[in-house]
This record gives structure tokens, C-alpha cells and sequence, in this order.
């Protein structure tokens, strides 16, 4: 799912072996190599049904879907560049595009440093890190719609948590979810509320492999807290950082269930992201061409955000 | 919890320095303050909610505890909302999601680690592959494949195949097994294959008894992200009576009286979240392990 495990530092993340027989001691004679071949085909044929229906069939099948006009009911025609031509006559696209771009900076103010910031104060518990680790992952665990369904509630603004508390000292009451100023940065807040504690795990699984003699000779040398965690656990963290905030870029750019559930859209489309539209174009409007065409373009950006992302990182992050 | 080995960032000296120190503990006492608030907070107002009566939800949502309990609110929305029968069917979409993956895993790790026929080096780069294109770029194409199963002319929407099957395509599972099984020592196959042992058995009495570690990683995230799974399951059954009760919530909010809602809501989570403190110890392990999964 995601094109970042293979860089990922971490214990099992490493490249994957492509050179299987590489420890083969002796050379198999022909006979050897045949009865391999059959019983590999076997035990491969599960995923090999599997990858065949469900991930390479699709993914070729898109390419062609984003050339043809299909609705089902006629027979499929090929049409060129049409089904791009009808998304970018459609003004919808470039507030969606805006959409989810607001939806990933915000998400990467708010998400990016509170994660980090809680995994080093709970690494730097000595009591009580357990219970720490559970309740931090506890958001992680409920459903995603459980959770934006509640946060819905939580919105609501006549009945609802967050305005109550905010009355409690004076505040509001605001209507968080029919604002098209507010809607988005209240589904970020929600969105991060629900994902942050997976990162949190990763970064205190990364802050447990420092070695603790970096912090020992810093420490000798006079550094204070601030300067130990600037100049010796920060670029130790580098590589999973960066990791992490490709993954939420990437993340981001396909958010779907919050704007779906919580407010489809709106309101003055303010929440209508890229994969929203996708889904309106394929399952609302049946127009399955254009809804491929707009998957094309989000799957070449977001390649480009996974290569640019390899390229700038390759020289500073294999520490 | 296992104590601190030795020091953090922090050493022993600055523990005891006076400002340093109680700064540090004032951090902590805000930071468990936080995480109660956060973490714990809205899973009890959402029990609380959910015994409560819609009026008093509405009146005040700051209220510890309704005045007058509605225990039958959990009851109402096991049946009246059908939230049993919308959980029966997670739980088949669940049950078969990790039994797909857990034979695709192991089956094709076992081939590519252990067997290695000449070509498992491209079947193994083409499973990779797929790690690069997310599953949301390729759904309208999956749902007309789903439609129309290319060579069989048959449609598997709306039946659990729609769920099951998919969740195999699954490659960070066959990456996982694969560096499992490659960690075990040749000689143990050799010597079976010495003894007579053929592909099957040495896959059943040697490879499946030894994975219980990996294939535990493998289940546990199976299930977690089937029950999770919201988008494609909304694509793949369109049939109200057979969709999951992640599918089925947001349409039920629509119409459901508040309260029972938020008893729903309740009922979703206290699977997974069992699941989770039961596992909760490989949870945290499985992550560290996994390294950046989801």
C-alpha cells in the first residue's frame, strides 16, 4: 500500500531480498529445477489468483478505463483524452485539488510535531509507560467511521462537547462543521486525534534504538537537554521522520472517509477532496472514464511526491 | 512495564537537578493528564451517551452521568437498529479477510523463501510492485473487475468474495513471510528433503508450526484493518442487509434517534478494542516490528 517499506529503517523494513537461491548450496541438477518450478507454481497460486484479480488486472485496467467512455449499460468506447478534457471543464477539480492540499499542510502542522513530542516524553517515563503506550493507541484502535461519527457529535453546534467546554469559559458557540472556514481544520483535529498514536508507537520504537552512550558522551561534554535533543536524537530520528511524513502526505492526499461521513463536501463544497470526487464521478454519477482519469492523475502525484521525496532524502537520510 | 535500562535522554543527574527535574515531572503529570483526556475521554462519553436518553444527550453533554440511566438503549439498538445483524456480518467479512490473507502469506512465502523456483524473483519483484500503486487509485477498476471477473463472466458484488478475496492482494503480508521464512536455517529443509519429505510436508510439519510468531503480525493486522475497512466495502456491497456495521453506521446516523446511535457506535468498538487489550503487548510489538504499516 504504501511505496515506503522498502526504505523503512527499520529492523524488518530492510531492502527486500531480490536474489532468492543466493544461499543455494549446491548447483540443483534440471530434474531439481523442474520439480521447483511445478511445486513453487502450487504454492503460488493463491496469490497469484489474488494479485491477478484484485491488483494487476485493476491497475491495468485503469489506463485503459481512463481512454474509454463506460457507464455499464452501453458497450465501453474509446474516447482519447476525452475523460480528461470533462474533468478539467469541471469546476469542482481545482477546489478539490485546493482542498486536500489545505487538508495535508494542515494536517502536517498538527500532525507532524505532536506526535513526536509525545513519543519522548513517554520514552522518558520511568513509571507507567505502559498504561502511557495503551492510552495513546487508543484512538487507533476505534473504527475510523466509529470515531468520525462521534466527532461529529462532539461538532454538533447547539449540542455538542466542544462548544459546552468552550462555554464553560465564555467561548462561542461556533458552528465547527457549517463553516466553510472551519469545517476542514475540524476534520484535521479529528483525523489526527484518530491517527496520532500510531506514529507515536513508531517514534518511541525509533527512540528506544538510540544508543544511550550518544546521550552518555553528549551529556560529559556539557550539552544541555535542549542541544541533546537537537544534535544527537533528532538526526538519529531523521530517517524514520522523514519516512512518517511521506506516509502522511501520502495519506493525506487520499483522505476520503472523513469528508465523506462527516460533511460530503460541504458545506460550499469546502471539504470536497480529490478522492470524494472520484467516488461522485464513479458511483454517484456512473461516469467510470472520468473517475479513472481523475485516479491516473492522483496516482502520478503521488508518485511524484514518493520520488521527489527519494530524491531530495537519498543523500541525508542513510545516515 | 519493564523499568528504563539505565538513562533516556535524561540521566540520573538531571533527574535530581531541582528545576530540571520537577519541570520534567510537571511534563509528564500534563502528559497523563492529556492522554486520559484524549485517549480515554471519548471512548467513557461514549458510554456514558450511550445510557443516556436522547433529551438529556441534547440538554448536557458535559454531564458525569445521566440522571436516569437507559441500559435498554443497548439493547434497543442490538435489535431495533439491527447493529447484531450488521455486526454478524463484520465478522464473516473479518473471519474470511484473515483466512485469505493468512494462506496467501504463507503459501507464497513458503514458495518464495523455501521452493524458489527460477522465476520467483519477478513474481516476487511483481507482488512488490504493487506496494507503489494505493489501493484508493485503482478502486473504480477493482469495482468493475469485482463486477465482472475477467474469463468467468461472473459478478461477486454484494457477497463477501467482494472482501475476501482482494484482501489477499495484500503484498506487505507475502514481504513479511517471506523474511520470516528466510531466517529459518536451510539445513532444517535439507534434512526433510534427505528424509523424503516433499514441498507439502515439509511446508506443514516444518514451515506452518514454526511461523505461529509471524502469521500472529499477520492476523492481528488482518483483522484490524478489516474491521477498519470503510471504503471498499461501501463500493463492494451496495445491499444494506449485507454490509458491515462500519458501512451500515453512517446510514443508520442519518435517521437514528441520537442516543441509540452513539449505543451503536459503542457496540463497533468494544470488539477491536478488546481484541486490542487482549494483544495488546504484540500490538505494540507488531508495530515496532512492521516498522510503518497503515
Amino acid at each position: 500500500m504504501t511505496p515506503v517499506v522498502a526504505t523503512a529503517p527499520s529492523p524488518a523494513g530492510a531492502a527486500p531480498e531480490a536474489a532468492p537461491g543466493r544461499r543455494a548450496g549446491a548447483r540443483p541438477g534440471r530434474s531439481d529445477r523442474g520439480r521447483r518450478a511445478l511445486a513453487g507454481l502450487v504454492f503460488l497460486l493463491p496469490a497469484l489468483a489474488c494479485f491477478g484479480y484484485f491488483a494487476w488486472w485493476p491497475i491495468g485496467r485503469s489506463v485503459v478505463l481512463a481512454l474509454q467512455q463506460t457507464n455499464l449499460v452501453d458497450p465501453a468506447r474509446w474516447v482519447g483524452l476525452r475523460n480528461f478534457e470533462v474533468l478539467f471543464a469541471d469546476p469542482l477539480l481545482p477546489t478539490a485539488v485546493l482542498n486536500t492540499l489545505w487538508y495535508t499542510v494542515l494536517s502536517l502542522l498538527i500532525g507532524l510535531p505532536a506526535p513526536l513530542v509525545l513519543a519522548v516524553l513517554i520514552s522518558e517515563l520511568r513509571r507507567f509507560g505502559a498504561p502511557a503506550r495503551v492510552l495513546v493507541y487508543l484512538p487507533v484502535i476505534v473504527p475510523p467511521v466509529v470515531s468520525v461519527l462521534l466527532w461529529k457529535i462532539f461538532y454538533d453546534p447547539d449540542s455538542g462537547l466542544i462548544n459546552a467546554v468552550l462555554g464553560l469559559v465564555g467561548l462561542g458557540p461556533y458552528p465547527w462543521l457549517q463553516s466553510p472556514a472551519w469545517a476542514m481544520p475540524s476534520l484535521v483535529v479529528e483525523a489526527t486525534w484518530a491517527g496520532a498514536g500510531g506514529a507515536v508507537l513508531i517514534y518511541l520504537a525509533a527512540l528506544v534504538a538510540v544508543p544511550r552512550e550518544l546521550y552518555e558522551a553528549a551529556e560529559t561534554d556539557g550539552a544541555s537537554i535542549a542541544r541533546r535533543v537537537w544534535h544527537v536524537m533528532l538526526p538519529q530520528l531523521r530517517g524514520v521522520i522523514l519516512v512518517l511524513l511521506l506516509l502522511q502526505i501520502i495519506g493525506c492526499l487520499q483522505v476520503f472517509t472523513e469528508p465523506y461521513v462527516m460533511t460530503d463536501g460541504g458545506p460550499e463544497n469546502a471539504t470536497v477532496t480529490v478522492l470524494l470526487m472520484i467516488y461522485r464521478y464513479a458511483f454517484l454519477f456512473g461516469d467510470y472514464g472520468t473517475a479513472t482519469a481523475l485516479s491516473v492523475l492522483l496516482a502520478v502525484a503521488l508518485a511524484v511526491v514518493s520520488a521527489l521525496y527519494l530524491r531530495l532524502t537519498r543523500g541525508w537520510s542513510s545516515r | 512495564m519493564t523499568p528504563a535500562p539505565g538513562r533516556g535522554l535524561l540521566s540520573e543527574a538531571d533527574w535530581r537537578k531541582p528545576l530540571t527535574g520537577t519541570g520534567w515531572r510537571a511534563a509528564h503529570v500534563l502528559l497523563f493528564a492529556i492522554l486520559l483526556l484524549a485517549g480515554l475521554g471519548p471512548l467513557l462519553w461514549t458510554l456514558k451517551a450511550a445510557v443516556s436518553s436522547t433529551a438529556d444527550l441534547l440538554a448536557d453533554p458535559l454531564a458525569l452521568w445521566p440522571a436516569s440511566p437507559r441500559w435498554g438503549n443497548l439493547a434497543d439498538a442490538w435489535t431495533s437498529l439491527e447493529i447484531r445483524h450488521y455486526l454478524l456480518n463484520t465478522v464473516v467479512l473479518v473471519a474470511g479477510s484473515w483466512l485469505v490473507q493468512a494462506v496467501v502469506a504463507t503459501t507464497a512465502g513458503y514458495a518464495l523463501s523455501v521452493v524458489r523456483p527460477w522465476y520467483g524473483r519477478y513474481v516476487y519483484g511483481a507482488f512488490l510492485i504493487t506496494l507503489f500503486v494505493p489501493g484508493t487509485v485503482t478502486l473504480v477498476a477493482l469495482y468493475l473487475t469485482v463486477l465482472d471477473l475477467p474469463g468467468l463472466n461472473v459478478s461477486i458484488a454484494n457477497t463477501p468474495l467482494a472482501v475476501w478475496l482482494p484482501a489477499g492482494a495484500h503484498a506487505f503480508n507475502i514481504l513479511l513471510a517471506k523474511q520470516f521464512f528466510d531466517a529459518i536455517p536451510r539445513e532444517l529443509f535439507e534434512a526433510a528433503r534427505v528424509d523424503g519429505a516433499g514441498s507439502w510436508t515439509v511446508f506443514r510439519r516444518i514451515v506452518l508450526p514454526m511461523s505461529t510468531p509471524i502469521l500472529a503480525v499477520i492476523s492481528l493486522f488482518a483483522v484490524m484493518n478489516a474491521w477498519k475497512d470503510f471504503l471498499w466495502p461501501l463500493i463492494a456491497i451496495t445491499d444494506p442487509q449485507a454490509q458491515p456495521i462500519a458501512v451500515a453506521l453512517p446510514r443508520l446516523a442519518q435517521a437514528a434517534e441520537p442516543a441509540l446511535l452513539v449505543a451503536g457506535l459503542l457496540i463497533a468498538t468494544v470488539p477491536p478494542l478488546l481484541i486490542f487489550l487482549i494483544f495488546q503487548r504484540y500490538v505494540v510489538r507488531g508495530i515496532a516490528f512492521t516498522g510503518l504499516k497503515g
